[in-house]
């Protein structure tokens, strides 16, 4: 057993793990934050995507020993102050999900990937590799969402969520950041 | 520890019938924010992590077990193999009298035999204190077996296939005139053999299921499309009254007919918790979900169409091979749709079957008809160009008035109008017929249509509805959400039955303490809810008339139900103008808080056993009657177009138009989410999913996501889905279940298109490039 100290959604989380748990299992088993899912625990369905330090990973291919003191964000942490995230009205309104399973790793997904994009970074389908400010096109967009499986197929809803935002929001990419005592999320 | 789904609206809707709008679904916040709790995310003091020991030969007989190892590892509470495990009932006999029979997944009483049935089959079970302790102990456990023949090979043993026997639900045959003679004389035919391979669902949760026993009494969360299954065949296999077990099930992380039967993770949790005394959970692995839970099995398919001259057919023959389990599974309808699309003056049908020593095959999405489809709709694509016809006319030209092998009426057919918004919206007029004519720089451009076909069904359901003295209503109905917007539908459907707003209604469901709801399968679930909710709403608003009537100081008083009508959160006269005319009649507050009543109840079906018999009665008298007048079904027009690279055969779907006759729509967002759903999984069908077998051992060899190739956002153009939205008259308001109609004919479309664009028959699925090269 290791001692790892955990920020998740801006609170600071002290738990006694194995070093072989995963931050999935880790934030599921663990913590009781059951909004991350997992789906094939192998790396290859993404439902189990959550953000560190901003950027998406797949929880289920992380250590918890790793993810120590970096800012972790869970679909649980993505809404403010009581305010729904954009992305996650955007989904409801789009009926970008059936089931639910793989939404909440599509919401960090795509919070991430918009994040990416809005620093520059080029997809496969990228044109020009050189162009700065590249457009985010639907392709690109569905280029960069297919590491989120959705078996149900609300594909279209997903994209038509994250190009309603895109066009409208400024996008919020910076974690959020802990204070060094368990309390309430911060913000 | 509640677990009923309770949804209600929290939006405001504008005033007016709200059937067939486009409302947002009621699980909407839960579904975004996490707060949805599947059955492996329910916590449970002191609860223990199981795994599963998968058998790794395909029949024979386990002659030792050695447990040591993985009982050393630390936090291993047991390891239950056959030695030590206590007895369970065998799974019951299949009976079309008792449909529940049909629950088990096998035959197979796990962990209480030493046979092996199936390579994958579960032979031990680890209990440990977490989950990573009871996944390294099962990889410690080592299994010595004698191993015995076994017959694996779907392809070697399709010549011996047997005719599938015909009962009261399905037929495995049928025939109109001599068609092998009919296919002989005519002047222009196609004689076509079509293989598919076997699929798995691949719901992104996993199966799961968490259990608990308090004494005898049983709690389980478990993620299923038939909550009345799983109760039954628990309480059977446990030996403890139905009532002692209680299964929750608010929310489904997709199914697709994988979480129909009750499969071995199920039974083993619940074993598991029984022996240790500890609430059990257990998510099976990827990897387990194919070793323990059956896929839709692979076809063979001769698919022989003949024509006159002028394209009117003379004959159709449709015969299929498919497999099942030597311990389950059931037959495969792939030549429903052969029986229905076509007027051929002479039909053969036939579907025959294998059994092998592998795990029982299941319903999977369309079962039948989304691979039934594909042989017949490429097949009449085929024929198309063998006569130098547009292939949408030479379907026209053969468009049955009645059901082609028997004369029967359908209930409602709207395929030519399907086909002709479909060509409007996709510009099929700007399509040139011979293949390789359209190009777009290195794009191959093909484009394809294909017909879908979807039988529609109704079950019985129990339901009661609640009106309470401050206008609001909750429906109660066990049945199932597993993506479809069920609860969204059924409070739509509350909603104008009783004249209450939208926001006015909650329903409650996925709970076996509910009035048992039905399967979801079949795509009947709504239909068959919606026909006893709107019988419900009837009875409740005949009681509340009847408290109102009593009253002299009632507008109502005298009237009879059928003078009044529910509208504005109450009850009016009828041809009255509308309004809160407080002459004219009152509102539902009004009259229960005169009367002095708190809530009026209505109920439809009773759970008591008398009450299940006459329900089932029922069903089968109004199923057999209905099946000797109508032939009920959904259908549409698929049109898409594809683009296949020169040099590389790299197929890409780039777009799509759906247009569905599937009656009266509930709800517009979502049915058409659940078409274009259908449609997705289509193309996996089409162009990659296909589970791979060891011909020598009978194991999956692609057990996960990353070697059986769903497809993922990039696959996927804007898919155009459209529907009639023309009622059935035979259906309750007219609807017919959207859910298993968008994936058939899809892949047939995909092959007619792939032909167009390059011009090579791709008659074995998954169409992959190297099949174009």
């Amino acid at each position: 057993m290791v001692e790892v100290r955990l920020r998740v959604n801006g609170a600071i989380e002290s738990l006694d793990v194995e070093p072989r748990v995963s931050l999935l299992d880790a934030l599921r088993e663990h913590l009781g934050l059951t909004g991350t899912k997992k789906g094939c625990d192998q790396g290859a369905c993404g439902a189990c995507t959550v953000l560190a330090d901003g950027e998406r990973i797949n929880s289920c291919l992380a250590l918890a020993v790793q993810y120590a003191d970096r800012e972790i964000t869970t679909v649980e942490g993505i809404a403010t102050g009581g305010r729904p995230h954009p992305l996650q009205t955007a989904f409801i309104a789009n009926d970008g999900f059936q089931c639910g399973y793989c939404t909440s790793g599509q919401l960090c997904s795509a919070i991430g990937m918009l994040a990416e994009h809005g620093a520059g970074a080029p997809s496969a389908v990228t044109e020009h590799l050189s162009t700065t400010g590249i457009e985010l096109t639907d392709a690109e967009i569905r280029e960069r969402m297919s590491g989120n499986l959705c078996r149900c197929g609300a594909y279209n809803g997903i994209v038509g969520a994250i190009r309603d935002v895109a066009d409208t929001e400024p996008v919020r990419s910076e974690p959020v950041r802990s204070e060094p005592v368990r309390s309430e999320p911060v913000r | 520890m509640t677990g009923t789904r309770t949804q209600s609206p929290s939006r405001p809707e504008t005033a007016g019938p709200v059937v067939g709008r486009p409302v947002d679904r009621l699980d909407g916040t839960p579904k975004t924010t996490g707060a949805a709790r599947y059955s492996a995310e329910y916590p449970y003091p002191g609860i223990a992590y199981a795994a599963l020991v998968h058998a790794t030969i395909a029949r024979g007989r386990i002659t030792g077990i050695d447990t040591a190892s993985a009982s050393a590892v630390a936090g291993v509470l047991t390891v239950i193999t056959h030695e030590n495990a206590p007895a369970m009932k065998p799974p019951p006999k299949v009976s079309m009298l008792n449909l529940s029979s049909l629950a088990s997944g096998t035959s197979v009483n796990y962990l209480n035999t030493d046979q092996v049935h199936w390579n994958g089959q579960p032979v031990a079970v680890v209990v440990a204190e977490t989950l990573d302790a009871a996944r390294e102990a099962a990889g410690l456990v080592r299994v010595g077996y004698e191993e015995l023949p076994a017959t694996v090979d779907f392809a070697a043993e399709e010549p011996n296939a047997k005719p599938q026997k015909s009962n009261a639900i399905q037929s495995g045959g049928a025939k109109k005139g001599d068609a092998q003679a009919a296919l002989a004389a005519a002047p222009v035919s196609v004689d076509l053999r079509f293989t598919t391979p076997p699929h798995h669902h691949n719901a992104i949760e996993p199966h799961a299921t968490t259990a608990a026993w308090d004494g005898d009494r049983l709690t389980v969360h478990e993620g299923t499309q038939n909550i009345p299954w799983v109760r039954r065949h628990l309480a059977l296999r446990f030996d403890v009254p139905e009532k002692a077990v209680r299964v929750i099930s608010p929310y489904v992380g997709g199914a697709f007919g994988g979480k129909t039967m009750v499969w071995p993770g199920t039974i083993l949790t619940v074993l598991a918790a029984r022996v240790t005394g500890r609430p059990v959970r257990m998510m099976l692995t990827r990897e387990g979900v194919y070793r323990t839970v059956g896929g839709r099995t692979p076809s063979t398919q001769r698919m022989a169409l003949g024509a006159d001259a002028d394209g009117r057919l003379t004959a159709l023959i449709h015969t299929s091979v498919t497999q099942v389990g030597r311990v389950g599974g059931g037959p495969e309808q792939v030549t429903s749709q052969s029986r229905h699309l076509y007027d051929a003056a002479n039909i053969l049908v036939q579907q025959n079957q294998v059994e092998l020593d592998m795990l029982s095959n299941t319903v999977m999405r369309a079962p039948g008809e989304s691979i039934g489809t594909f042989a017949l709709e490429s097949a009449v694509d085929e024929l198309a160009a063998e006569l130098g016809l547009d292939p949408i006319e030479l379907r026209m030209r053969n468009e049955p008035a009645r059901n082609p092998i028997d004369g029967k009426r359908f209930a409602h057919r709207m395929l030519r109008e399907s086909y002709a918004l479909g060509a409007e919206l996709f510009g099929w007029a700007d399509r040139t017929p011979r293949p390789r004519s359209m190009r777009d720089g290195r794009w191959l451009v093909g484009m394809g249509v294909a017909s879908a076909y979807h039988p529609s069904w109704q079950l019985p359901a129990n339901v009661t509805v609640r009106l309470s003295a401050d206008g609001t209503v909750v429906v109660r109905c066990g049945f199932h959400e597993m993506g479809m917007g069920a609860a969204t539908a059924q409070a739509q459907i509350a909603a104008d039955a009783l004249g209450v707003p939208f926001e006015a209604v909650r329903v409650e469901y996925g709970d076996s303490t509910l009035p048992s709801g039905p399967g979801a399968g079949g795509s009947a679930q709504t239909a068959s809810v919606a026909n006893s909710l709107i019988a419900a709403c009837e009875k409740l608003k005949r009681s509340v008339l009847a408290l109102a009537r009593k009253s002299g100081d009632s507008p109502l008083r005298g009237q009879r139900p059928r003078d009044v009508e529910a509208r504005n959160g109450g009850l009016y006269r009828i041809g009255r103008p509308e309004g809160h005319d407080p002459r004219k009649g009152e509102s539902y507050p009004t009259i229960l808080s005169r009367a002095g009543r708190s809530e009026v109840e209505a109920a439809v079906g009773s759970d008591t056993r008398l009450g299940e018999l006459t329900g089932q009665l029922r069903f089968m008298s109004k199923f057999m009657l209905d099946r000797r007048r109508w032939v009920k079904a959904a259908c549409g027009a698929q049109f898409c177009e594809v683009r296949v690279d020169a040099d590389t055969g790299e197929i890409r779907v780039s777009r799509w138009v759906g247009v569905f006759d599937v009656g009266r729509v509930i709800n517009a967002k979502t049915a058409s989410s659940q078409l274009r759903g259908g449609v997705v999984m289509g193309i996996g069908m089409a162009l990659s999913e296909e589970t791979l077998v060891d011909p020598r051992t009978g194991r999956i060899m692609n057990p996960g996501l990353a070697e059986y190739h769903v497809p993922v956002h990039a696959d996927i153009p804007p898919i155009d889905v459209r529907y009639l939205d023309d009622p059935d008259p035979t259906m309750p308001l007219g609807l017919i279940g959207v859910g298993e109609v968008g994936i058939t004919g899809v892949a047939g479309a995909i092959a007619n298109a792939v032909h167009h664009a390059t011009g090579k028959r791709v008659r074995d699925l998954p169409i992959t490039l190297d099949k174009l090269l």
